[in-house]
C-alpha cells in the first residue's frame, strides 16, 4: 500500500491515504483489546528503543506515547529539552544525531516550531520519526485517535462493530471544528484526517483565529456557531491557546464564550447523537460548559484511553508493522 | 601595473554592442577596437564567445566582518563577488559592532584593501541600528560613505526617518530603507498565504513592506531627500516607487535575485535555507517582479548576500537565521529574468547589475569619489577605470556546494543550472578571476 504508515515516519496526516488511515485504526482496535487485559502488555517491540524528544512542555501526549511503548515492551528513553537550554551554537541537528547514536529506533518529537519533526527526519539516518505535535502545524496522533474514537462511537450508536468497518462511519459525516484554528496543530491534522476519510468539515471561529486562505483546505467556513451547530454530527472543540498569543485575538474570554463557546444553551440544540471531542486540556467554562463536557456524548475521556491504543498502532506500524510481530495481540 | 588585452569578445554598450578587443594599461581602458595587436608582455584574456561589460556592482551584501567571521569575512565575500563578476560591493552595516562610526568604516576599508573587489561600506542611519538616535553620518561620509541604512532592521519611527532624510539629504547623501513594518509583520517568518497556513508558520503579508514604502515615499516628497528602497519583494511596492519616480521624486529601488527566482513554495519542506527577510513571495509576485525589472520599474538587482554558518541554519525554520547567499550567482539569475524567447537583454543586464547600482552608490566616474575607490558602472570606453567582467552566455553553469567561495553554505541554488558562467573579472586592470578561477 503506497500510502501506508508501515516502515515510514509519521510527520503529517497528509502522507496517509484513506486506506492508510483505516489501517492505523484497525491495528489500534487490536491493541485496544490488549489494553483491556489484566496485564496490558505484549512483546511486540521487545528490544526496540522508543525515545521521546520533547522540546516543549507536554505531559499528556508524552505519557500516552510512553505508555504505548511500554505496553509494546519497547525500551523507553526520554529527553526533555527546555526551551531555555537551547543556546546559540547548540543546533537541533546535534541533539538529534546524539539521541540517534544512543540507539533510538523511534524518535517521538514534540517541538514548539512548525516543521521541526520533518527536519529531524532528514537528519536521522536510521530511526523513524513520529510527530507528537509541532508548532501550529500538525498533531497527527491526536487526529488519528479522534477518528478512532468517533468511528467507535458511531458504530456503537448503530449497534455495529467498529472493527473491520473501514471508513464507513465517515461517509457523509459532518464535522464542525470550533475555536482557535489559526494556532491549532490539532485542527490542521483533523481537517486532513476527516476529509481523507470522507467526512465534510466546517470551521467556525472568530475572524482573528481563522488561518488566511482556509477555504483552500477544502472546508466550509462559518462565522456563526448557532447556524452551524444543528447540522453537525461531530463537534470538535479547540482550546484558546492563550500561551501562544491567541488571547489578544479576541476581546475577552467572556465574549469568546458568549459567541463561540459550547454552552448548555447551545448544546441543547445539537442533534441527540452528535459527538463532542476535545483534545484537552479543557478550559471548562470557556470553550465548553462543564456539564457539556461531562455529558454521555462527549468523548473526552474515551479519547485519552483510545490514545494509547492508537499510539501503539503508530509505533508498531512505523517500525515495519510485520503481522508476525503483532505477537500477543489477536 | 599590468597590460591586459581582452580578445575576441563582444563589448556591450547602450548605444550598441560590437565585436571588439579591449586594451587595458595601468588600470585604465586605453583602447577598444575590432582588432588590437598584443603589446609585448601583455596578459591575454580570451573572451571568444563572451560578452564584455562593466564590472558588476552590488548594492547590498552582508560581509559579516567585523564580528561574525565564522559566517564570512571581507576576503571570502570579495572572492565570491569576483567569481560572480562583481568589482564593487556595498557592505551592509549590520556587523558587530554595527558600522555606525568612522572607526568601523575605516576598519572595513582596511580589511578590504587587498580584497578581490572594492568594498564600499554603508553606514548605519541610527546608532547601533537601534532606531533611536541618528548616527554620525557626516564623519562616515568623510571616509567615502554615501549610503546609509539600518538594513536588517527598518527605521520604524516615521519622524526619525524624516530627520534622517533631512540630515543626509543636506549633505548629498542617500538613505536606504529595509521596508518592514514591525507591527504588521507581527513576527511572520514567511509570506502569509496558503503555504504559511498549511505549514503552520507565522506569515507576514506584503503590506508589511508596502506600508513603509508608501510612508517613506511620502517623506521623500516632504523633504526632497533621495531614498533607495532595499530588496523590494512586492509588486505593489515597486508600483508605488515607479509612480513616485514618474512624479520626479529622487527614489530608486532594488530587487534581490531570490525574489525573482524562488517562491514561497520553496518553504514547503521547512528547509531553513529558504528563510529570508523579506520572505519569498508567491510565484505570481516573482513573475511580476521579473516583468518590472524588464520594463525598467526596478533600478537594480542587489544580492542581499547573507551568509550564515551551519549552526544558525540547522534549526527549525522559524528559529533559523534569515538570509541566503547571492554574490556568486546573481548575474545568472538576473540573466534568466531578462531572457525572453531565448534572447537575453544584455544591455539591461549591465544596467541593473552595474550601471544603475553604481549611480545609486555614487561610484561612477562623474561622482565625487573618496575612500580610494575607482569608478564603476561606466561604458567600456577609453579613459574609464578598468573594472570589467567577461560573461560566457554559451556555457551554462550548474551550482554545486563545492563551487561556493563563501565561508557559509546557505546557497539556495545548489543543483540549479544558470544560463551563464563568469569567465573573467578585472579589477583596476588586474584579473581577479581568470577562466572562472579566482586569482586572489
Amino acid at each position: 500500500m503506497a500510502d501506508s504508515l508501515r516502515g515510514r515516519d509519521l510527520l503529517s496526516v497528509a502522507q496517509l491515504s484513506r486506506d492508510g488511515i483505516v489501517e492505523v485504526l484497525e491495528v489500534a482496535e487490536a491493541f485496544a483489546e490488549v489494553s483491556r487485559r489484566a496485564v496490558p502488555k505484549v512483546p511486540t517491540l521487545r528490544g526496540r528503543q522508543v525515545t521521546s524528544l520533547f522540546f516543549e512542555e507536554s505531559t499528556r501526549t508524552r505519557l500516552s506515547f510512553e505508555t504505548a511503548a511500554r505496553r509494546l515492551s519497547a525500551d523507553v528513553a526520554s529527553l526533555a529539552v527546555a526551551a531555555s537550554s537551547v543556546k546559540k551554537g547548540e543546533s537541533l541537528r546535534d541533539t538529534v544525531e546524539t539521541v540517534e547514536a544512543l540507539g533510538a529506533d523511534v524518535l517521538v518529537v514534540r517541538h514548539r516550531a512548525s516543521g521541526a519533526p520533518e527536519q529531524v527526519a532528514r537528519w536521522c539516518s536510521r530511526a523513524r520519526v513520529v510527530n507528537a505535535g509541532d508548532g501550529w502545524h500538525e498533531h497527527p496522533s491526536q487526529a488519528l485517535l479522534d477518528a478512532f474514537a468517533v468511528r467507535a462511537a458511531r458504530c456503537a450508536q448503530r449497534g455495529t462493530s467498529s472493527e473491520g468497518s473501514g471508513a464507513a462511519a465517515f461517509d457523509g459525516l459532518r464535522v464542525l471544528i470550533v475555536g482557535d484554528v489559526r494556532h491549532s496543530r490539532v485542527a490542521r491534522s483533523e481537517v486532513i484526517a476527516y476529509r481523507t476519510l470522507g467526512a465534510t468539515v466546517t470551521l467556525c471561529a472568530p475572524g482573528t483565529l481563522l488561518p488566511r486562505d482556509a477555504e483552500g483546505w477544502g472546508v466550509e467556513v462559518c462565522a456563526d456557531l448557532d447556524d452551524a451547530l444543528g447540522e453537525a454530527d461531530v463537534v470538535s472543540l479547540l482550546r484558546l491557546q492563550t500561551e501562544r498569543g491567541s488571547g489578544s485575538h479576541v476581546p475577552s474570554l467572556a465574549e469568546y464564550t458568549a459567541t463561540f463557546g459550547l454552552t448548555e444553551r447551545r448544546a441543547a440544540r445539537l442533534k441527540p447523537d452528535t459527538l463532542i471531542t476535545h483534545p484537552g486540556p479543557m478550559t471548562r467554562g470557556v470553550e465548553i460548559a462543564s456539564s457539556v463536557a461531562d455529558a454521555p456524548n462527549a468523548l473526552v475521556t474515551k479519547q485519552v484511553a483510545d490514545g494509547v491504543a492508537v499510539r501503539m498502532a503508530i509505533l508498531f506500524l512505523v517500525l515495519g508493522g510485520e503481522p508476525a510481530r503483532l505477537g500477543g495481540a489477536p | 601595473m599590468t597590460t591586459l588585452v581582452i580578445e575576441g569578445g563582444t563589448v556591450v554598450a547602450p548605444t550598441g554592442s560590437a565585436r571588439a578587443d579591449v586594451l587595458v594599461r595601468d588600470g585604465v581602458v586605453t583602447e577598444v577596437a575590432p582588432r588590437i595587436d598584443r603589446p609585448a608582455a601583455a596578459t591575454v584574456l580570451d573572451a571568444t564567445g563572451c560578452v564584455v561589460g562593466p564590472g558588476l556592482v552590488d548594492l547590498h551584501a552582508h560581509l559579516r566582518e567585523p564580528g561574525d567571521e565564522e559566517a564570512e569575512t571581507v576576503e571570502t565575500a570579495a572572492r565570491a563577488a569576483a567569481l560572480g563578476g562583481y568589482t564593487a560591493v556595498v557592505a551592509m552595516p549590520n556587523t558587530r559592532p554595527a558600522c555606525d562610526s568612522a572607526s568601523v568604516v575605516a576598519q572595513v576599508l582596511e580589511l578590504a584593501r587587498d580584497a578581490a573587489c572594492e568594498v564600499v561600506p554603508a553606514g548605519a542611519i541610527t546608532v547601533g541600528r537601534r532606531g533611536e538616535t541618528l548616527a554620525p553620518m557626516a564623519e562616515m561620509a568623510a571616509l567615502g560613505v554615501t549610503l546609509f541604512t539600518d538594513d536588517g532592521a527598518c527605521v520604524q519611527d516615521g519622524d526619525l526617518m524624516r530627520r534622517a532624510l533631512e540630515y543626509a539629504g543636506a549633505f548629498g547623501l542617500t538613505c536606504a530603507q529595509h521596508c518592514e513594518d514591525g507591527a504588521i509583520a507581527a513576527g511572520g517568518v514567511m509570506h502569509e498565504g496558503p503555504w504559511s497556513s498549511t505549514l503552520g508558520l507565522a506569515g507576514q503579508p506584503t503590506l508589511a513592506e508596502t506600508v513603509v514604502v508608501a510612508r517613506d515615499l511620502g517623506l521623500v516628497a516632504l523633504t526632497g531627500a533621495p531614498l533607495h528602497l532595499l530588496h523590494l519583494s512586492a509588486p505593489d511596492s515597486v508600483a508605488l516607487v515607479a509612480a513616485a519616480r514618474a512624479r520626479g521624486l529622487p527614489v530608486s529601488c532594488e530587487v534581490a535575485p531570490h525574489h525573482l527566482a524562488l517562491d514561497d513554495a520553496c518553504c514547503r519542506t521547512y528547509d531553513p535555507t529558504f528563510r529570508v527577510s523579506p520572505p519569498l513571495r508567491p510565484r505570481a509576485h516573482a513573475d511580476a517582479l521579473g516583468a518590472m525589472l524588464r520594463d525598467g520599474a526596478i533600478d537594480a538587482v542587489a544580492t542581499d548576500h547573507a551568509p550564515h554558518p551551519a549552526e544558525a541554519k540547522d534549526q527549525p525554520f522559524a528559529e533559523a537565521a534569515p538570509g541566503m547567499l547571492g554574490l556568486q550567482h546573481a548575474a545568472g539569475i538576473t540573466a534568466e529574468a531578462l531572457t525572453i524567447d531565448g534572447a537575453t537583454d544584455l544591455v539591461a543586464l549591465f544596467a541593473v547589475c552595474a550601471r544603475h547600482p553604481a549611480r545609486i552608490a555614487r561610484l561612477r566616474a562623474s561622482d565625487r569619489r573618496l575612500g580610494g575607490h575607482t569608478a564603476h558602472g561606466g561604458d567600456v570606453v577609453p579613459g574609464e577605470a578598468a573594472n570589467l567582467c567577461v560573461l560566457d552566455l554559451g556555457t551554462p553553469h550548474t551550482v554545486t556546494q563545492g563551487s561556493l567561495a563563501s565561508r557559509s553554505r546557505n546557497c539556495p541554488y545548489v543543483g540549479r543550472t544558470l544560463p551563464l558562467s563568469v569567465r573573467h573579472t578585472v579589477l583596476r586592470g588586474e584579473p581577479t578571476v581568470l577562466d572562472g578561477v579566482a586569482t586572489r
